[in-house]
Formats: C-alpha cells, sequence, structure tokens
C-alpha cells in the first residue's frame, strides 16, 4: 500500500520520548520485539514520524531502512497524524464533472496543503475520496463527517473559516 | 439462591447494535427491584444470529428473545422475571414458515441442523470466567493427555480422528504434529495460533476467541506436550480489541490456576502463551508470513520447504494451527477420536463454522457438519433468499475461493467437494448472491482485495494480479473484446502456478470460477456491451418510460449534469452522452418513470 511522507513538522514532548523509552527497555532482549514496539510508539504519539522511528532505531540497534520497511508495509502504521479538522473531497464521477477539482484545488491552495496530507501543526488534513453516494448534492466534500453539498469555489472560504478555532 | 440465569450476547455483533447497553439496564432494573440475589446476567460469546442483535436467552426457560432495547427491559423484569410471563412480542419468531415462536433455541430453523463443536460453548458460558469454562470440563483434555497419554498418543489421537485444519488449506493436523515432534526435548520448538483472519466476510475465529478463549489455550498446550513445546504464540489481529481482552483476562485466570506456566498438573510440563497483533496486513494470514511477522519483520512469506515443521518462527520447529481447528481439539481428546471421524464426510471429518451472509434471511454464525448440501444450509438453516429474489451464486473461501452457480447447489459442502468444483472451504466465509448481483463485478472486487493486499516479493502476485484487474476494468467498462477472456484465464493460470504463497496461488480463483460458471455475463459485457444485473456503471443506461413520465421536471432538476431536457408536462429524455449514471433520477422519480437497463 503506497503511502505518503510524513508533512507534519513532529512536535513530540519530553514525556512521550520517556514512555517510548520504558517500553523499548520493557522489551530489551525480548524476541521479535519490533511490532509491539512500534504499536506501543503508534499508541503514544498517535503515528509514526520518522523522528519517532529514529528512536526506535537507536535504542534498538535495528537499522531505521528496516523500521521504515515495517511502518510501510502494515496498513495500521500511520506516518501521517489525521488532522483536527479532516477534509474530504469527493472525486467521484458525479463531482468531478460538476467541479469537485477545482474545489479540491482551492482548499489546497488556499491550506498551502498537498492532497493526501496533513499541515505541520497537525490541524488540517486532506484526501480525495471515492463516491460517497451523494451525487445529487455534487459536488460534495466532509468535513470530520459532516457533509456540504452543492459547492463552488468561493464557498471554500466560509467553511474552512468555521473551523478556523 | 439464584433463580433464574440471563444470558446476554456479548459477541461484537451484539455489542455494535447496543448489548452492553441493555445489559446496563438490566442490572439497574434488577437492582431496583431487589432481584440481584434472585437472578444473575452472564455475559457470554456469540450465539451465532448476529443480524438479530442484541439478543439474549432466559433460563431455565430458555426463551429467547431478540433485538432486544433498554427500554424493553422494565417490561421483560416485571412480566417474566417476576410474574413468569414470556414478552412475546420480543420473542425471536420464524423468519419463514407460520413463524411460530419456537420452544427452545435448539428448535429453531437456525440451529436445528447445525452441530456445534468448535462452537459450542460459545453463548453459553462467560468467556471472562473460567471456572465456567471449568464447569464444563475445560482443562480436563489437558489434564488427560498429561497424566495419562504419551506425547506419540496424543498425535495419533489427531491423525485417527482426521481433523484438517480450519484455516483454508485442509492439512491434516496430527501429520503436522508429527512432522514436528522429533528431538523432543532437545530443541526449542514453538506453538503458534493463527487469529489473523482476514477475509472480508469470515468471522467465526473472532467469535471462538471472544466466546471461548480457554479451549484455545487449553489446546495449544496439549499441541505443546505433544511436540514438545514450552512457548506458544497467538498472531490475533489488533482490530479485534473484544477478542484481544478475553484473552488477556484468560491467560492471566490460567496462570493464576497453575493451568499454564510451569509445573502443569505437577507434571514437570510448562507452558506459555503470549500474545502477539496483527498490524492489518492480509497476507499475514499465510503461515511463513505470519511468523515472519510475530519475529518483527515485514509479514512477506518465504519459500518452503523447509517447511515450519522442521523451520519455523526463530528458525525454530514451529506448528501453526488456526483458532477454529484449535477450538476443536480438547473435545477430541476427551471423546475420542472415533467420536470426531463418525461426524462429516469420507475425508472431512467433524463439523465447520461459516460465517453466513449476503443475501440470505438468517445471517450469522453456524456451525454443520462437513459434507451438508449447500441447499440445506441456505435453505433450511439460513432461510432462503429473501424479498423473493432467485438464488444465483454462493462464494465460498472468500478472494482466495470460487463462485458457486445455483445449478450446482446440491454439492455436499467438503474439502474434496469444493475443490472439485473449483472453489474452497477456505477459512468459512459464505456470501449468498441473487439475481441483482454482477457476477463479473464480484470478481473485480476480489481481484481489488488481493491487489491491494499482495505484498509484492513475488513478480506473479505483484504485477500478474495487477494486469488481470487491469483486463475485468476493461471489461466492465465495456471495452471488452473476446480474447480478453482467453486472456484472462492464461495470465491466472500463470499467476497460480508462479506464485510464492497461497495469497497468490488463489487469488485468481474469483475471476476463474465466474469465467466458468457465468462466462455468459462476461460475454454480454463484452457483445451487448450490457451489464445483465444492471451493476456496472458505465454499461448501465437510464431510461425514461414514455406513458409514465408525467413531466414533473423534477429529475431534470436532480440530473446534476443537466442531461434531463423535457419541457414541463411533456415527456422527458436522459442524453445518454452526458449522463454520469449516478441513478440520483432515478431515487427520485416519484412515479417510477425511469428504469434501468
Amino acid at each position: 500500500m503506497k503511502k505518503n511522507l510524513t508533512t507534519v513538522e513532529f512536535h513530540g514532548t519530553k514525556e512521550q520520548e520517556e514512555k517510548l523509552l520504558a517500553v523499548i527497555a520493557e522489551y530489551k532482549g525480548v524476541k521479535g520485539s519490533m511490532m509491539p514496539i512500534l504499536q506501543k510508539a503508534q499508541d503514544i504519539y498517535g503515528y509514526l514520524p520518522i523522528e519517532v522511528q529514529r528512536i526506535i532505531a537507536r535504542e534498538t540497534g535495528a537499522p531505521i531502512e528496516e523500521i521504515y520497511g515495517i511502518t510501510t508495509f502494515y496498513s495500521q502504521f500511520k506516518l501521517n497524524p489525521t488532522g483536527q479538522v479532516a477534509i474530504s473531497v469527493c472525486l467521484g464521477t458525479a463531482c468531478y464533472v460538476k467541479g469537485s477539482g477545482d474545489i479540491l484545488d482551492e482548499i489546497s491552495s488556499q491550506l498551502g496543503l498537498p492532497v493526501g496530507s496533513t499541515t505541520k501543526d497537525g490541524k488540517y488534513s486532506l484526501d480525495a475520496t471515492r463516491c460517497i453516494g451523494a451525487c445529487g448534492l455534487a459536488p460534495v466534500l466532509t468535513v470530520n463527517g459532516e457533509v456540504y453539498g452543492r459547492l463552488k469555489t468561493d464557498d471554500v472560504k466560509t467553511i474552512l473559516a468555521k473551523y478556523r478555532d | 439462591m439464584i433463580r433464574s440465569h440471563v444470558l446476554i450476547c456479548g459477541g461484537t455483533g451484539c455489542t455494535s447494535s447496543g448489548s452492553m447497553a441493555v445489559r446496563e439496564a438490566l442490572q439497574k432494573e434488577l437492582e431496583a427491584k431487589g432481584l440481584t440475589e434472585e437472578i444473575k446476567i452472564v455475559t457470554t460469546g456469540c450465539f451465532g444470529l448476529c443480524a438479530l442483535g442484541p439478543v439474549m436467552i432466559v433460563y431455565p426457560d430458555g426463551t429467547f428473545y431478540s433485538m432486544v432495547k433498554p427500554e424493553d427491559v422494565a417490561e421483560i423484569v416485571e412480566e417474566h422475571l417476576l410474574k413468569g410471563r414470556p414478552v412475546a412480542r420480543l420473542e425471536y419468531h420464524e423468519k419463514s414458515g407460520d413463524h411460530h415462536i419456537p420452544t427452545s433455541l435448539s428448535e429453531t430453523q437456525f440451529y436445528k441442523k447445525q452441530h456445534r463443536v468448535a462452537l459450542r460453548n460459545c453463548g453459553v458460558i462467560n468467556p471472562e470466567d473460567i471456572n465456567e469454562y471449568i464447569a464444563v470440563d475445560g482443562y480436563r483434555a489437558l489434564g488427560k493427555v498429561l497424566t495419562e497419554m504419551t506425547p506419540d498418543e496424543v498425535i495419533q489421537t489427531m491423525l485417527d480422528s482426521g481433523l484438517r485444519g480450519r484455516g483454508g488449506a485442509g492439512f491434516p493436523t496430527g501429520l503436522k504434529w508429527k512432522f514436528a515432534s522429533g528431538n523432543r526435548g532437545k530443541v526449542q520448538k514453538y506453538v503458534c495460533c493463527n487469529a489473523d483472519e482476514g477475509d472480508p466476510g469470515a468471522f467465526m475465529d473472532r467469535s471462538i476467541l471472544e466466546g471461548d478463549p480457554h479451549a484455545v489455550l487449553e489446546a495449544m498446550a496439549i499441541a505443546g506436550y505433544a511436540i514438545g513445546s514450552d512457548q506458544g504464540y497467538i498472531y490475533v489481529r489488533a482490530e479485534y480489541p473484544i477478542a484481544i481482552h478475553r484473552l488477556e483476562i484468560a491467560i492471566k485466570q490460567a496462570h493464576e490456576l497453575g493451568l499454564l506456566g510451569k509445573d502443569i498438573f505437577g507434571t514437570g510440563f510448562d507452558f506459555d502463551v503470549q500474545l502477539r497483533f496483527g498490524a492489518g496486513a492480509f497476507v499475514c494470514g499465510e503461515e511463513t508470513a505470519l511468523m515472519t511477522s510475530i519475529e518483527g519483520n515485514r509479514g512477506e512469506p518465504r519459500p518452503r520447504p523447509p517447511f515450519p515443521a522442521v523451520k519455523g518462527l526463530f528458525a525454530q520447529p514451529t506448528i501453526l494451527n488456526n483458532v477454529e481447528t484449535y477450538a476443536n481439539i480438547p473435545q477430541i481428546i476427551l471423546k475420542g477420536a472415533q467420536w470426531f471421524a463418525s461426524m462429516g464426510s469420507e475425508k472431512s471429518k467433524g463439523t465447520k463454522v461459516f460465517a453466513l451472509g449476503g443475501k440470505i434471511t438468517n445471517t450469522g454464525l453456524i456451525e454443520i457438519p462437513m459434507g451438508t448440501s449447500l441447499r440445506e444450509i441456505i435453505y433450511d438453516i439460513g432461510g432462503g433468499v429473501p424479498n423473493g429474489k432467485k438464488l444465483k451464486a454462493v462464494q465460498t473461501g472468500g478472494p482466495s475461493g470460487g463462485c458457486i452457480p445455483a445449478s450446482l447447489i446440491d454439492t455436499p459442502v467438503d474439502y474434496e467437494s469444493l475443490a472439485a468444483i473449483g472453489s474452497i472451504i477456505g477459512s468459512g466465509g459464505m456470501i449468498v448472491m441473487d439475481e441483482d448481483n454482477c457476477m463479473v463485478d464480484i470478481a473485480k472486487f476480489f481481484l481489488e482485495f488481493t491487489v491491494d493486499e499482495s505484498c509484492g516479493k513475488c513478480t506473479a502476485c505483484r504485477v500478474g494480479t495487477r494486469r488481470l484487474l487491469e483486463l475485468l476494468d476493461k471489461v466492465i467498462s465495456g471495452n471488452g473484446e473476446l480474447e480478453d477472456l482467453d486472456k484472462m484465464e492464461q495470465l491466472a493460470m500463470y499467476i497460480k502456478t508462479n506464485s510464492l504463497c497461497g495469497l497468490g496461488q488463489t487469488a485468481p480463483n474469483p475471476v476463474l470460477s465466474t469465467l466458468k460458471y457465468f462466462r455468459d455475463e462476461y460475454i454480454a459485457h463484452i457483445v451487448d456491451k450490457k451489464c445483465p444485473a444492471h451493476v456496472c456503471k458505465k454499461l448501465v443506461r437510464y431510461k425514461i418510460v414514455e406513458d409514465k413520465c408525467r413531466g414533473c421536471t423534477k429529475c431534470a432538476r436532480n440530473c446534476p449534469v443537466n442531461a434531463i431536457s423535457g419541457a414541463v408536462k411533456q415527456v422527458h429524455t436522459i442524453d445518454q452522452q452526458k449522463c454520469i449514471k449516478c441513478g440520483a433520477c432515478m431515487s427520485g422519480c416519484a412515479f417510477k418513470a425511469i428504469v434501468k437497463e
């Protein structure tokens, strides 16, 4: 499965790192411990950015490329956190011909955020989805599951403003 | 003095439909009425009738309530538990026939033909209390093998029983154990349990782990004794939180009673079990990939031989069995190999659990003797196809299996018979399809799944499945040519014979079996440019029926691409060039004047 590289700036805290070190210490000498360590690291940080993978590499002695190979193999491991404001724009046929591609570009440029990634502060994430079955309302997007339909590019500003704070 | 037990299902299905809220309401109501000393609530594992959840059984009378809501609880307590009058409106009614209320659960159409061995404790005991498992002969089989049998006798019993792997491949369990039994006590060996149930639509392993976790632990310890291993691993999906929680409780309780750990039953036999969580990779259900994953690596399969019995987990001799396989073992030890071998068909002994789903009245989990016909499963147990639709096909074995046409519905369900008609038992998913399902589309659905889940190690699977999907897409979008069908068959055979592991070797099965039995549907897509089931969007045409259209203009207003034209009170028309087949016109039409063809 293809994964996007981490785009969010890393803001790990001292406490998080201490927790992670405790987990690694707990698994010291246990055979096949990389998966449980990565799973617990994701519990601590919410995702597995390269910085966290580096800590694990340093502490366990495992090569970073091996760890990176594991985190990108399993669909459960996330390289990007989902934003607090998760935006999905429908790129199903009905929405697309009604201009959802333009809507997507507009959001992307207003937030300065490539599709399929998360803003550096972790506030916004932007995805393109398959048809969500709201063709009668085309073009549509969802923000944290709430559906907005019959959109024009002018509406993007108003919608984003609602979630600014 | 407890005079009544109320069993509430705590499986994933019923929990999702709110069974824990029902339990809480019941607990409060019993406290309010001062009945907590007389009536005991037991949270059990899965009953099987997941579509009717939350389900509840009241003993001693055995009244079976389905789709219970928290607001029904007061009435059940007042009428049934206090006055002894079951609440008829909540009782389970037969879905077919005369809709009567069965006298007990085992009398229902759904349960009557079932024979519960692996599921025997699911929905019966509280899985979070080891004493309830012990009360139904739990850990007696382990005691018996440790005190009365030699390891070789245990293996011989498994061989005699004819038990075969329930995870898909159907390899004889006893033989697997025998291969790993050399050099007992001299080399480190491992006993693994495959609980990485990944087939879309199969959930029997989850139900066993949630409903009877100790049976799996006990069987793993028996396997450990048989091959000479002191360490077990259960590789369980991280997506099964309830199962993981109950396994953790079960391991802890077994330790406290000395049923796991050092010197079990004072016999000097040590055995321990650790949990490992999968991280969402379908290929990890393959045995060598699973072991690679437990070792902490990318879960890619490795070539066999060497087989795991020789060189498995951490390069040591290892046996890996599936959850359902293990759930059979304690009973085989207690009741004997002959008892088990007396069930089922000639080469497929015992029972098998299936997850019955799709276009069928009674969806849920069933366990039947091997050799039961598809007809009995679909019509007698499953209650047939709902809404008066015609049965078209049954899909077994998930992405590795095939589609069995309605004409072969009298086929007995066992390893050999299903293999002979191009499908497999697999892990036990059974999806019923009616005339509204397009078989080409179904083939594409499963193939998309395997393309997504192919680990990428070998070319045949990584590239082959993608090319196969492109050919399918070509057919589905109306651009196919007849020679594409031959190309697909050739490519499918190439993928089957050249892939490294079971995932690739079986990935083309959904395509091959639909090509074999539903070739006319493929031809309709290619030659007539039509999808007979009206599923494949690019081949569907929406049409306005002239004498039904009143010219209300609603469809024209609903159309997102302005493909519909017509004046008020005049018959409208759809511009097929502009139409994107979203269906908004048809779903909005009050006069049913728009049809698909």
